[in-house]
C-alpha cells in the first residue's frame, strides 16, 4: 500500500451566515466571517489516494488523470466562485472549511480508478486545515 | 510512551519513466513527458519518520546525528545528483516516486536499527507526494 498525494490550488471567497440565526447571534458566531459582502482565500487542497503499486508502470495511479479529475470535479467550480451564491452545496449549508472539505470528498468518492480514496485536506490558510476521511 | 521523530533531507536526481513490460508507444502514452528519453529531475524532498521511547537519559528517540549519517551515507550519497535509471535498485524497476519510496522504506527498515523506521515520505515535487510505511495502512491522521 502506497499512498500518493496531489496538491491543487484555488482561490474563493465567502461569508458565512445562518439564517436561522438573529443578525447579532450571526455577528456573535461568526464575528469577521459575517460581513455580507464576503471576503476570500487561496485554499490549497490535498488528495490523497491509497492503492498497490502496479508492477508493471510503478505507478499507484496515473498522476495526469487524477489531476485531470481533481480540475474537473473540484477545482473548475470552485476557483474564482462566490462559494455561497455559485456552488450548489453551499445553498443551504454554511460554506465553513469543514464543509468545504466534505463536499470535495463526496465529488470525488468513486471516481477514482484503481485506487481508494484516503484523505481529503484542505487548507484555508496555512495555519488552519481539515482533514476528512470519509468517515461517517 | 512512545514518540515519533520526523527528519527532512534533500537530493536532487534525474529520472526517465521507461517499463519494459511495455512498447515504445505503450510508453509514450502512460509516462507523456516523464518518458522523454533524455529524462528529466527533480529535488526531492525525503521524510524519514522513526518511533521509539526517548531514552531516559537523552531523552531521544534516537539521536539525529546517528539518523543524519546514516542517511548521508546508505542514500545520499548514491542518490544525491545521480540519475536514478543507473542506481543499483532500479536496474529492474521504473523510478517512480512509489518505487523509490518502498525502496527507500526498506533500506532504512532493514539496516537502521537505532530506532524503528515507521515510514518514509518522498516529495517529488511541491504537487505530489508519496509515502509508504510497510505497506500498513496510514489510518486517520
Amino acid at each position: 500500500m502506497v499512498y500518493l498525494t496531489r496538491r491543487a490550488e484555488f482561490s474563493a471567497s465567502h461569508y458565512y451566515h445562518n439564517p436561522k440565526l438573529s443578525a447579532e447571534e450571526n455577528l456573535r458566531i461568526f464575528g469577521k466571517c459575517n460581513n455580507p459582502h464576503g471576503h476570500g482565500h487561496n485554499y490549497t487542497l490535498e488528495v490523497t489516494v491509497a492503492g498497490e503499486v502496479d508492477e508493471r508502470s510503478g505507478f499507484v495511479v496515473d498522476l495526469k488523470r487524477l489531476k485531470e479529475l481533481m480540475s474537473r470535479e473540484v477545482i473548475d467550480g470552485l476557483d474564482h466562485r462566490h462559494l455561497n451564491k455559485e456552488v450548489p452545496e453551499f445553498r443551504d449549508k454554511i460554506p465553513t472549511t469543514e464543509n468545504l472539505a466534505i463536499a470535495i470528498w463526496d465529488r470525488l468518492k468513486g471516481k477514482l480508478d484503481g485506487a481508494r480514496l484516503h484523505r481529503v485536506r484542505l487548507y484555508e490558510t496555512d495555519d488552519l486545515f481539515v482533514d476528512v476521511y470519509g468517515e461517517a | 510512551m512512545k514518540a515519533h521523530l520526523t527528519r527532512r533531507y534533500q537530493f536532487s536526481a534525474s529520472h526517465r519513466l521507461h517499463s519494459e513490460h511495455f512498447d515504445e508507444r505503450q510508453n509514450r502514452e502512460i509516462y507523456g513527458k516523464c518518458n522523454n528519453p533524455h529524462g528529466h529531475g527533480h529535488n526531492y524532498k525525503l521524510e524519514v519518520t522513526v518511533s521509539g521511547e526517548p531514552n531516559p537519559e537523552t531523552g531521544m528517540v534516537c539521536n539525529l546525528a546517528d539518523l543524519d549519517s546514516f542517511v548521508e551515507r546508505e542514500i545520499m550519497l548514491n542518490l544525491q545528483f545521480s540519475n536514478l535509471n543507473e542506481v543499483e535498485i532500479f536496474r529492474n524497476k521504473v523510478p517512480t516516486t512509489e518505487n523509490l519510496s518502498r525502496e527507500l522504506f526498506h533500506l532504512l527498515r532493514e539496516q537502521f536499527r537505532l530506532a524503528k523506521v515507521e515510514k518514509v515520505r518522498i516529495e517529488e515535487t511541491m504537487m505530489n507526494s508519496f509515502e509508504y510505511a510497510g505497506g500498513r495502512e496510514l489510518g486517520a491522521l
